[in-house]
């Protein structure tokens, strides 16, 4: 081989090469299958929305699949939670034992030995952003960084934030904290961005139950829809605060708080 | 945990929700308060004689301008060490959400500040036109700005002074009531928070603001005439001694009042609030603010003002109480601010708070933050004179 072809060989390569870079290949670009029907090749209609999330607590298995979706998805520091799932036990002389280690993160995989009575009931609870109508903290932002957005969802824009901490205080379910790293402030958003794009919020997602429900309204075939039209109980946390979450609960005994 | 769950079933867990773990407002926010507090309570003092002519309130009228002028340029400072985002503050003046009761604070400092600034270059205008005739330079161009070019100190010009004087301490009560009330909403404000959600708040803050203030006005006066050996005008210590009890006496009645409504209402969370006051606020609330910093003053009070007392006895006594109340108010600011956070919105069970020294919302920084109105004092003090005798006036 003489140079000149060794040359025309190497170029040949490389052009290639860099083709298999620029060139689709089967399974590239494949979007996800759609998990809420109507959004995707349809225009947004932000006024128009209206969506539910539900968590079923008798469904809910405590595997913390949920919380460790949720820190992925958004990369969240160890000691702080968007998403969290509690343990409830409750015994036959009504004392209620409550524990959530790392917010199960680790999932509830050893009964706790440390209770003396006869167990009565005992149950897992996930909890995340309420997504108040009457959000209190929307109203305390001094900035307007959290704000309600038209199709109902409580934001934080993470670039107007100040950390003042105003709206920690002001959420009863203590659904925020303060990012260490970003020093603003940080909350669940039920993954806004998946939504946006057709997709389950990352903590149902992976939910291997059933016991996350997340879906539009305005879809007379989804879960949600049928949940909310049917007859049965759905409560909220904290009625008595006036916030009127959008989260609704199914089978959340009175002492869930 | 016996005292803390006493008879309480639903405190059995004592579960706290994961992000309640960590005190959000911590030791900056407790001086927030404290200091707008000074403010306020030393503004009443000068209100008490600028505007209601209470004569025995002269020697330290000037003072007292003075004194709330160094702590308000201050006021500030801990809110922006508490903050994660320092540099987006002006986020607040520029986009201010309305239904924000905290995006007001930059509009009622400015006008605070605004108006204490000018009451004081009006009451020393005398002074500031000596000494822009008797400078030069530079120095003369920032003295002839401080009064505004107007070197005119004929009779009519002073009443004019003093009617405008009158006018802008007017202005400046409500002002100095707003300031300090409305930090009590930002607490009172907070429904989420059992300890904080009462309109009495507002009210139990604008009181021990007073307390605070009264007590500082006191102690500093007592302590600066001292060490420059000059006498200490026992009419106006007997004033504030006068006022510092009544502002006392509805301060801790205030604070009361709030515990026993607790107590007998028995009404949402009150296990939770008993459980704290019981519990990890045991010795800062029972001990420190109710038994020492509460009842001691008012004996030594009620002493004071019943008995007839030598007059040096009556000025260490002044300066003792004043001392013990200036710490029951920052006592009480700590037990509002950080033992409501102590709490968990669970209402089964508390945190702990514990103080860093290098933090920068840490003890050292509490420090110098309390430090530095003190040097804006002294500072200010080399060029408007504390007391009306060295004014020559």
């Amino acid at each position: 081989m003489d140079r000149r072809e060794f040359i025309k060989k190497v170029l040949n390569g490389t052009i290639a090469g860099s083709l298999i870079l620029v060139m689709p290949l089967p399974g590239q670009g494949i979007e996800p299958p759609e998990q809420i029907p109507g959004i995707r090749g349809n225009e947004y209609d932000i006024h128009g929305q209206n969506f539910a999330f539900i968590v079923d607590i008798t469904r809910c298995i405590g595997c913390g699949s949920c919380c460790v979706a949720d820190k992925r998805e958004y990369n969240v520091p160890d000691g702080n939670y968007r998403t969290w799932v509690e343990r409830y036990v409750k015994g036959f002389s009504d004392q209620i034992y409550v524990d959530c280690p790392n917010g199960g993160l680790e999932g509830y995989q050893k009964p706790r030995t440390d209770i003396e009575e006869d167990i009565r009931d005992t149950f897992f609870v996930p909890k995340l952003c309420n997504m108040c109508r009457e959000s209190p903290c929307s109203q305390v932002c001094p900035v307007g960084a959290t704000f309600i957005s038209p199709d109902g969802f409580v934001l934080v824009d993470q670039k107007r934030c100040v950390g003042c901490a105003y709206c920690i205080q002001a959420c009863p379910y203590s659904s925020r904290f303060l990012n260490p790293v970003t020093r603003v402030v940080e909350k669940c958003n039920w993954c806004y961005h998946r939504i946006r794009k057709g997709l389950l919020p990352a903590c149902v997602n992976v939910c291997p139950t059933g016991a996350r429900k997340f879906g539009s309204l305005k879809d007379k075939n989804s879960e949600v829809y049928k949940i909310l039209k049917g007859p049965g109980v759905l409560t909220v946390l904290k009625k008595e605060m006036g916030t009127w979450p959008a989260l609704y609960y199914i089978g959340a005994r009175r002492e869930v708080v | 945990m016996d005292a803390i769950h006493g008879g309480a079933a639903m405190l059995v867990a004592n579960y706290v929700f994961p992000n309640d773990l960590h005190v959000h407002w911590s030791m900056m926010i407790v001086l927030y308060p404290y200091i707008t507090g000074l403010v306020d309570g030393a503004f009443i003092i000068a209100a008490l004689y600028y505007l209601f002519d209470v004569k025995s309130l002269e020697p330290v009228a000037r003072f007292s301008l003075l004194f709330a002028l160094a702590f308000l340029s201050c006021a500030t400072l801990p809110l922006l060490l508490h903050l994660g985002r320092p540099e987006r503050n002006f986020n607040m003046l520029l986009t201010p959400n309305p239904s924000s009761a905290m995006a007001g604070f930059g509009y009622i400092y400015a006008v605070s500040m605004g108006v204490l600034g000018f009451i004081v270059l009006l009451v020393y205008r005398k002074v500031l036109v000596r000494l822009a005739t008797e400078t030069s330079g530079k120095m003369k161009l920032v003295y002839r700005l401080l009064i505004f070019d107007s070197f005119d100190l004929s009779e009519k010009a002073l009443a004019l002074d003093h009617k405008i004087i009158k006018f802008m301490v007017a202005l400046g009560i409500p002002v100095a009531v707003v300031l300090h009330g409305y930090v009590g909403f930002i607490f009172g404000g907070v429904k989420a928070n059992p300890t904080w959600s009462t309109p009495l708040m507002p009210v139990m803050f604008l009181f021990s603001a007073c307390v605070s203030g009264i007590s500082g006005i006191i102690i500093a006066y007592i302590l600066i005439r001292k060490f420059q050996k000059r006498t200490i005008a026992h009419d106006c210590i007997q004033t504030c001694i006068k006022l510092l009890t009544l502002f006392f006496i509805l301060a801790f009645a205030f604070e009361m009042l709030e515990v026993f409504s607790h107590s007998y209402l028995k009404s949402g969370y009150h296990h939770m609030v008993e459980g704290l006051l019981n519990g990890p606020l045991a010795a800062s609330f029972w001990l420190w603010q109710v038994k020492i910093c509460s009842l001691i003053p008012i004996v030594l009070l009620s002493i004071m003002i019943l008995f007839r007392i030598r007059e040096s006895i009556y000025h260490f006594f002044a300066a003792l109480v004043s001392s013990i109340l200036l710490l029951q108010v920052l006592i009480m600011r700590w037990n509002v601010v950080i033992g409501g956070q102590l709490m968990s919105k669970s209402a089964r069970g508390y945190t702990e708070f514990h103080p860093e020294w290098f933090d920068k919302e840490g003890i050292l920084a509490v420090i110098i933050v309390m430090s530095i109105p003190f040097v804006i004092l002294y500072v200010l003090g080399k060029v408007l004179p504390f007391w009306t005798e060295d004014a020559g006036e």
